[in-house]
């Protein structure tokens, strides 16, 4: 696929990181010539240098026979322009733009095909809101990831000494819990992936993956780990998109504080939100944090640009007795060195938005992809198209079904039924199919699966 | 300062006051009650004045500056109210001094309603027409100043009515032109008060007494035709009638437009201010009422209930009608009554007191200095609706407020001085203070046992209320008049 990426800022560039390893082939259009240099010297790609909406960059860039092109910039108004040149000049046939502004989004007839012409609009900062803010309600959790419009969930957790099913194999699971569905996806188990069978035993500190409905997520979860209480008090460093964003979905259920060290950021905040309390102060300020009772705090998150201070405000918060603390990591090195150190919980906004682009670029008809374990793992919602003869997966059993190594089917969504499938399932027509791939090589295996024959017209 | 082009203003409001005396004329022809000469004398005298006022400069075409307005503002009700005393000081058979009739008339213009006549059932038709027309006029002067000047002059925290209005008046300047809003306002004050009318006439009232208790009740004046007040038709249905034109009159005209040309209630609904001012007045009408009743004043329950609602809406918007005695009912209901007359109207309405808006920022205010004492690093805004108010605008209302509280101390101790008793004072200071009338003690009637001093320093206080304290103060600076 030939990909255009405009603007080659954090979210630009990991969007090229990861899809450059695809053997696509990618041209990044920034204005910083600098910025290039350094990309193009790590990655396989083509830079050019230029003002990214101007026709004339996105002519040398190669926007005559590009497949899709990506605005990434930082300006939401370049980010459009630039869809809009692309249509209109060289009719590309995919355009996906981040555009930040609540007021461009609440719009919806803005982005019409006769207004701007805009495929796909992300918002990464919305993304990783609500990233985090299922990780808040699913206290425990390691990541909870929804597919189907959040009507089956594929959750990660962490298994304790303590869960009832811990030390004994899956297939109990089930005598456990006769009225719950659910399906364990993959295990890891000190970094390496074991591909779950009936008889594997859960061990302590494994990392789970189970595929469940919403409402059944606790009482499985209540299986693997002694359930956290349900989490009222939130801090939140730093009031940036992110802080913002969040504080103003949690205020109405959560008790919400937000630190923010810039004194106009801070009164603009407190003007914009309702019943949190905003505080204007150092998030590493061990005074301000005790003043504030850090201590009957349930979850700390350090939301700030900076790396560096996340970490560290997040592992003061933990030492001064912050139930869990989450740090909001960009560096992928860095998510590594913390992840289930002190800090409970690493989130990386690449990974967190990297799904929405992948689902556009994946053959086939391939609806959510998720990112997993920094990009090593995906888990996909693909529809299944065609009948029994021109589809390799309809009217077939989930045994029958020739799924690459690595692959587990995890449910399929039929219309609004949810489904936890079992070896004997069937897939019918138009059904979601949830898998988890273990190994992001064999996505090539997994969408010509999916690929409808020839034949089918 | 601009003399030349004050002088012609005043020129103009005199000639045009004159015209309102026509009216009384007509209706003393009506009812043939010999009052006619006093209001043709009244007229010419007020014509002529404003005529030799105007002519001399008639052709000036000087424009007003900002600072004009306070001196225009505050000469509309000083020198119309002496002019409108005129009548009544010229009617012979009431036997008024001038500072009586100027304490009436200053009542009337800045609708107060304190009055100093006994008897009011006896006198003529045109003199109590006149009355009911004074506070007419006032409250119309009321609506145009608080909606279109005061938020240009900036008085108390009313600034907020410029720019950053919250809520549904996002555009508070209604239309963009002042005219054209004061046309708007008046056509809705208009419109109330005819409605009001028809509504008293159907509730039984006959047709003099419905037009003037119309114009004394959307204009929250509290002048009746009658010395029993509203407690003379000893109607039910006619008191309801009563509380619900109060309770539109106390609310801000503003509010009214909106709703009226987006043809919906969700204006008055949205408003924090009108919320604020509905469920205040509500609390305290449910306290009165039960309070009336365990104490066994009055022993009906629907008695209870009406009378405690009557006298807490027509006190707390401070319009001052009265259907019993507030003033001897048991404990602490007369006090807590006169208090709540301090929070008074919404600002933008012809109520008075210190505006519901005011009040409301003030509690905020003080909520937010405690969260401040357990959060000392939080930053927290005042927010009216969802709106944060600025800094500014907080620490006017608390200038506001202070300087209130201030000038109602002085004016108490003055009127101590001339030999009033405590209660008495107190309470004749609330009630022209807050534009309210009828007081406690002495005053719970009527003002005529008040001595002269005492007069014109409520009459003083009735202009400070209505002027929004500042506006009137402000020409006692002398930095005011500094070149």
């Amino acid at each position: 696929m030939k990909i255009i990426i405009l603007g080659a800022g954090q979210v630009g560039a990991s969007v090229a990181n990861n899809l450059a390893s695809e053997a696509n082939d990618i041209t990044v259009v920034d204005i910083d010539a600098r910025r290039l240099e350094d990309l193009q010297d790590r990655l396989d790609l083509r830079t050019v240098a230029g003002h990214a909406s101007h026709p004339e960059v996105l002519a040398r860039a190669g926007a005559e026979d590009a497949d899709m092109i990506i605005a990434v910039t930082n300006s939401d108004e370049t980010n459009m322009i630039a869809c809009q040149v692309a249509y209109t000049l060289f009719h590309t046939p995919t355009k996906i733009a981040r555009v930040r502004a609540a007021e461009y989004l609440s719009q919806t007839q803005l982005f019409a095909q006769e207004a701007l012409p805009i495929d796909v609009l992300i918002s990464p900062e919305q993304l990783v809101k609500n990233y985090i803010e299922r990780l808040i309600e699913h206290s425990g959790a390691l990541q909870v990831l929804d597919f189907a419009e959040g009507r089956v969930s594929l959750v990660a957790v962490k298994a304790y000494y303590g869960g009832p099913l811990v030390g004994h194999e899956l297939r109990e699971l089930r005598e456990h819990m006769p009225k719950v569905e659910t399906r364990v996806a993959a295990i890891f188990r000190r970094g390496r992936a074991i591909i779950p069978k009936g008889t594997t035993v859960i061990e302590a500190d494994d990392e789970v993956f189970f595929v469940a409905a919403k409402k059944d997520i606790r009482a499985v979860m209540s299986e693997l780990r002694k359930l956290d209480r349900p989490c009222k008090r939130v801090m939140l460093a730093g009031g940036g998109n992110i802080g913002f964003r969040l504080a103003e979905s949690l205020e109405s259920s959560y008790q919400v504080k937000i630190i923010e060290h810039n004194l106009k950021t801070s009164k603009e905040l407190s003007e914009k939100l309702d019943r949190s309390i905003v505080l204007y102060g150092d998030a590493a300020d061990e005074e301000l944090l005790l003043e504030e009772n850090i201590e009957n705090c349930d979850v700390f998150c350090a939301l700030t640009n900076d790396d560096e201070a996340n970490i560290l405000s997040a592992m003061l918060a933990k030492r001064m007795g912050a139930k869990k603390v989450m740090a909001l990591i960009n560096r992928a090195a860095y998510v590594d060195l913390v992840q289930s150190g002190i800090i409970d919980i690493a989130i990386s906004p690449q990974q967190a938005t990297i799904g929405s682009l992948l689902a556009h670029i994946r053959r086939g008809d391939v609806v959510v992809v998720h990112s997993l374990r920094r990009g090593a793992a995906e888990a996909i919602e693909a529809i299944a198209h065609g009948d029994s003869k021109t589809s390799k997966v309809v009217g077939k059993t989930i045994n029958e079904i020739q799924l690459p190594p690595g692959t587990t089917i995890g449910a399929i969504v039929r219309g609004n039924e949810v489904i936890i499938v079992h070896h004997d399932s069937v897939i019918e027509e138009d059904d979601h199919v949830i898998m988890f791939l273990v190994d992001k090589k064999r996505i090539v295996d997994v969408e010509r699966l999916f690929q409808v024959g020839i034949t089918f017209i | 300062m601009q003399p030349i082009a004050i002088q012609r203003i005043l020129g103009i409001l005199l000639m045009l006051f004159s015209i309102t005396m026509l009216p009384p004329i007509l209706i003393s022809f009506i009812y043939e009650d010999g009052a006619r000469s006093s209001f043709i004398l009244a007229f010419l005298v007020t014509f002529i004045t404003g005529l030799a006022c105007w002519l001399p400069v008639y052709r000036s075409r000087r424009e007003l500056r900002l600072r004009d307005g306070f001196i225009v503002v505050v000469l509309f009700w000083t020198v119309l109210g002496l002019f409108g005393a005129l009548p009544l000081a010229l009617y012979e058979d009431l036997g008024m001094s001038f500072t009586d009739a100027a304490f009436e008339s200053i009542s009337g213009l800045t609708t107060t309603g304190a009055t100093v006549i006994v008897g009011l059932d006896q006198l003529p038709h045109s003199i109590l027409y006149y009355r009911q027309q004074l506070q007419w006029l006032g409250g119309m002067g009321i609506i145009v100043l608080a909606v279109a000047i005061l938020p240009m002059l900036g008085i108390g925290g009313m600034q907020l009515y410029r720019a950053e209005t919250p809520g549904p008046m996002k555009d508070s300047k209604l239309t963009p032109r002042i005219t054209e809003t004061a046309k708007a306002l008046w056509y809705i004050y208009l419109g109330l008060t005819v409605l009001c009318a028809l509504a008293y006439w159907l509730a039984g009232m006959n047709g003099f007494d419905a037009l003037s208790h119309s114009f004394s009740t959307v204009a929250i004046g509290g002048f009746s035709t009658h010395d029993a007040s509203m407690g003379f038709f000893n109607s039910t249905l006619i008191e309801w009638v009563a509380i619900v034109f109060m309770l539109l009159a106390g609310m801000n005209f503003a509010l009214h437009f909106v709703s009226w040309r987006s043809f919906s209630l969700m204006p008055y609904l949205q408003d924090s201010e009108a919320r604020f001012y509905l469920a205040l007045l509500f609390m305290v009408s449910l306290f009165t009422a039960g309070y009336l009743y365990f104490t066994g004043t009055i022993n009906n329950v629907g008695d209870a209930i009406h009378h405690g609602i009557f006298q807490t809406v027509s006190i707390g918007t401070t319009t001052g009608f009265t259907t019993t005695g507030y003033a001897i009912w048991p404990g602490m209901l007369p006090v807590l009554l006169l208090f709540i007359s301090f929070v008074g109207g919404c600002a933008g309405s012809t109520g008075g007191g210190m505006k519901v808006i005011r009040f409301l920022l003030l509690i905020k205010q003080g909520l937010r200095e405690i969260t401040r004492l357990v959060h000392p690093s939080a930053q927290i805004p005042v927010k009216v609706g969802s709106k944060a108010m600025s800094d500014r605008v907080v620490n006017a209302v608390w200038g506001f407020f202070a300087v209130y509280v201030a000038m109602f101390v002085i004016i108490m101790l003055i009127l101590m001085m001339t030999g009033m008793d405590q209660i008495t004072a107190f309470s004749a200071v609330a009630a022209c203070m807050n534009n309210m009338g009828p007081g406690l003690g002495d005053v719970a009637a009527h003002y005529g046992d008040v001595t002269d001093i005492g007069k014109w320093v409520l009459c003083f206080a009735m202009l400070l209320g209505r002027l929004e304290i500042f506006t009137l103060l402000v020409l006692l600076t002398p930095t005011f008049w500094r070149k």
